[in-house]
C-alpha cells in the first residue's frame, strides 16, 4: 500500500489530536514531509493550520499522537506525563519558526535578535555568533540594519530579520505561519524572495499561507486542511489547478490566480454609477 | 500679630532629627527590599498558575490592599502576639507589616508587568529553544522591568510615607522625633514644618526620577 518515499522523511506526524476546551481542532492528522521538501498548508481560517504547525515544534502540545522532526521524536499516545521544559527546549531548538506578527525582541538590536538563540541556547561564543548573524543578515539583505532597533524597520524588513533569527539556530526544518499576512502588499515580495531562496537551497519547510500563486510556484506539495482534517494532499500544481475534492475547489474559488477578480462572472454586478456624484437631495 | 518664625531652637535637636531621618530611610530601604523579594516571589507563584498556591496568595494580597496600613500595624503589634503567643518588638511588628504591605502592591505591579508582555515574545523565545528561566531573564523581564519601574518607584514613595505611621508604635522615626521635640519645646509650627520639609527633600527627587522614567518610557 505505502508509496515509496523519494527521500527519508524529515517530519513525521502520526494521529495527531488536539482540542481546546473540549472543542476538537485537530482530528487524527497524519503528515509526512520529506527531507528538502516544501509543503504549503492551506485552508480556511480556524481550520487548525496554526495549531498543526505549532504542534510540529511543540509550541502547542498535542493531546495524543506522535511527532518526529529529524532525529527528535516525542510520543503523546497513552497519556504520558507532560514533557519537561528541558526536553521541549531541545526539541524546539532544531526547528525554526516564523510568525505572522514577527515577534522580534524589541529590547534587542537587529543583530542581538539574530544572536540571541545561538548565544543563549547553543552557547556559541559571542564573536562567532556575531559573525554568523551578520552573514545571515547579509543573506536576507539587511546587513546595513544590524545595529538598528527592530521598531525602526518596515514589516518586510522585520520579517526578514525574523527569518535570519530562526536560521541562526541552523534548524533542520523551517515553519512559516502566514509570514506575509501582516505585510503591506508591496512588502510581500521581499519576504517571499527569501523563502523562495531557502526552498531552492533545499531547506525542509512547512508554510501556512494564503498566497496561492506562491504556494503553487514554491511548494512541492500542498495540503488542504479543513475542520482539523486533511482533506487533500498532493503535488502543488495538481491541488491548486485541479483539486480532486469539492471542498478544496470551494475553498480555492475564493482566490484569484493571476486573473483579475472582476473578470469572474461570480463577482456581484454593480449598478452603473453616473460619472458625477449625484447632488444631495434637498 | 504675625507669628514670629524661629528655627534656631531646633539646633540642639539635630542629632535626634538625624536619628529620626535614619529610621525613616532605613525602614524604607529595608522594607522596600524585603517587600520586593516577597512580592516578586508572590508574583512568580501566581504566574506559575498553581491554584493551590495562588488562592491563598491572592487572599493575602487583597487583605493587605484593602485594609489601612495603620490598622495592619496596630493589629500586628497588639493582636498578632495573642494569636501566635510571641511578643513582637515595635520594630519587628513594623518591619513585618510594612514588608507585607509593600509586597502586596509590589506583587501586583510585578505580575501585571510580566503578564503585559505579548505572548508572541514567549512563542519566539520558545521557538528558539530557550528554556523558561532563560526566557524570563533575557526576554521577558528586561521588557517588563521597563514598564514596572515607574509604578515600583511610586510605590516606594508611598512606602516611605507609610513609615510615618511607625510613630504610633513609638518607633523613633522622623515624625516621632518631631512629636518628642514639640512636647519639649511647644513649638509645633517650626518643628512639623521642618519635618515636612525633610520628607519633601527626600521624596521630591524620587518622584522626579519616576516622572523621568515614565517620560522615557512613553517616547
Ligand atoms: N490557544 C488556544 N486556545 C483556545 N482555542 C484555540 C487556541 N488556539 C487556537 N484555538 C482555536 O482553534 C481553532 C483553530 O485555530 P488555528 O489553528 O489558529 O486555525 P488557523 O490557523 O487555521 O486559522 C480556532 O477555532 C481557534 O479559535
Ligand atoms: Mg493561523
Amino acid at each position: 500500500m505505502e508509496s515509496p518515499s523519494p527521500a527519508p522523511a524529515m517530519i513525521e506526524v502520526r494521529h495527531l489530536r488536539k482540542a481546546f476546551g473540549g472543542v476538537p481542532v485537530l482530528r487524527d492528522v497524519s503528515l509526512t514531509v520529506s527531507r528538502g521538501e516544501a509543503v504549503a498548508l492551506i485552508g480556511p481560517s480556524g481550520s487548525g493550520k496554526s495549531t498543526l504547525l505549532r504542534c510540529l515544534n511543540l509550541l502547542t502540545l498535542p493531546d495524543s499522537g506522535a511527532v518526529r522532526v529529524g532525529t527528535q521524536a516525542m510520543d503523546f499516545t497513552g497519556g504520558q506525563r507532560l514533557p519537561r521544559d528541558r526536553d521541549l527546549a531541545a526539541f524546539r531548538a532544531r526547528t525554526g519558526m516564523v510568525f505572522q506578527a514577527f515577534n522580534l525582541f524589541p529590547h534587542l538590536s537587529v543583530l542581538g535578535n539574530v544572536m540571541e538563540g545561538p548565544v543563549t541556547v547553543l552557547r556559541t561564543a559571542p564573536a562567532e555568533a556575531r559573525e554568523r548573524a551578520l552573514a545571515l543578515l547579509d543573506k536576507v539583505g539587511l546587513a546595513d540594519k544590524a545595529a538598528a532597533s527592530p521598531d525602526r524597520l518596515s514589516g518586510g524588513q522585520k520579517q526578514r530579520v525574523a527569518i535570519a533569527r530562526a536560521l541562526a539556530m541552523r534548524p533542520e526544518v523551517m515553519l512559516f505561519d502566514e509570514a506575509t499576512s501582516a505585510l503591506d502588499p508591496e512588502l510581500v515580495g521581499e519576504v517571499l524572495a527569501v523563502v523562495r531562496q531557502l526552498a531552492a537551497e533545499g531547506m525542509t519547510m512547512v508554510l501556512v499561507t494564503h498566497e496561492m500563486a506562491f504556494a503553487r510556484e514554491v511548494a512541492d506539495r500542498v495540503v488542504f486542511l479543513r475542520d482539523g482534517t486533511i482533506v487533500e494532499d498532493g503535488p502543488a500544481r495538481q491541488v491548486i489547478d485541479a483539486p480532486r475534492e469539492a471542498a478544496t475547489r470551494a475553498f480555492l474559488s475564493h482566490f484569484h490566480r493571476g486573473a483579475p477578480l472582476a473578470a469572474e462572472p461570480a463577482a456581484p454586478a454593480e449598478p452603473a454609477e453616473p460619472a458625477e456624484p449625484a447632488a444631495p437631495a434637498g | 500679630m504675625p507669628y514670629e518664625w524661629d528655627f534656631s531652637f531646633l539646633l540642639p535637636y539635630s542629632r535626634l532629627i538625624g536619628i529620626g531621618a535614619a529610621y525613616t530611610a532605613g525602614f524604607t530601604v529595608v522594607t522596600a527590599a524585603a517587600g520586593l523579594v516577597v512580592g516578586g516571589a508572590i508574583a512568580m507563584a501566581r504566574l506559575a498558575g498553581l491554584r493551590l498556591v495562588s488562592i491563598p496568595l491572592i487572599a493575602l494580597v487583597e487583605v493587605f490592599r484593602c485594609t489601612p496600613v495603620l490598622v495592619q500595624l496596630v493589629w500586628c503589634y497588639y493582636a498578632l502576639p495573642i494569636l501566635i503567643g510571641v511578643e513582637l518588638s515595635p520594630a519587628t511588628a513594623a518591619f513585618v507589616t510594612l514588608t507585607l504591605y509593600g509586597a502586596a502592591f509590589y506583587a501586583e505591579i510585578i505580575r501585571g508587568g510580566i503578564a503585559s508582555i505579548d505572548p508572541g515574545q514567549w512563542d519566539a523565545g520558545r521557538a528558539l529553544g530557550m528554556r523558561r528561566a532563560a526566557l524570563m531573564r533575557r526576554i521577558v523581564l528586561p521588557q517588563a522591568l521597563r514598564r514596572m519601574l515607574p509604578p515600583l518607584v511610586n510605590q516606594t514613595v508611598l512606602q516611605l510615607k507609610n513609615t510615618s505611621l511607625l510613630s504610633v508604635l513609638a518607633v523613633p522615626d522622623l515624625l516621632y522625633q518631631g512629636q518628642l521635640i514639640t512636647s519639649a519645646t511647644y513649638r509645633p509650627l517650626e518643628t512639623y514644618t521642618m519635618i515636612a520639609v525633610i520628607y519633601f527633600l527626600i521624596l521630591f527627587p524620587l518622584t522626579a526620577f519616576a516622572r523621568h522614567l515614565e517620560r522615557r518610557l512613553a517616547r
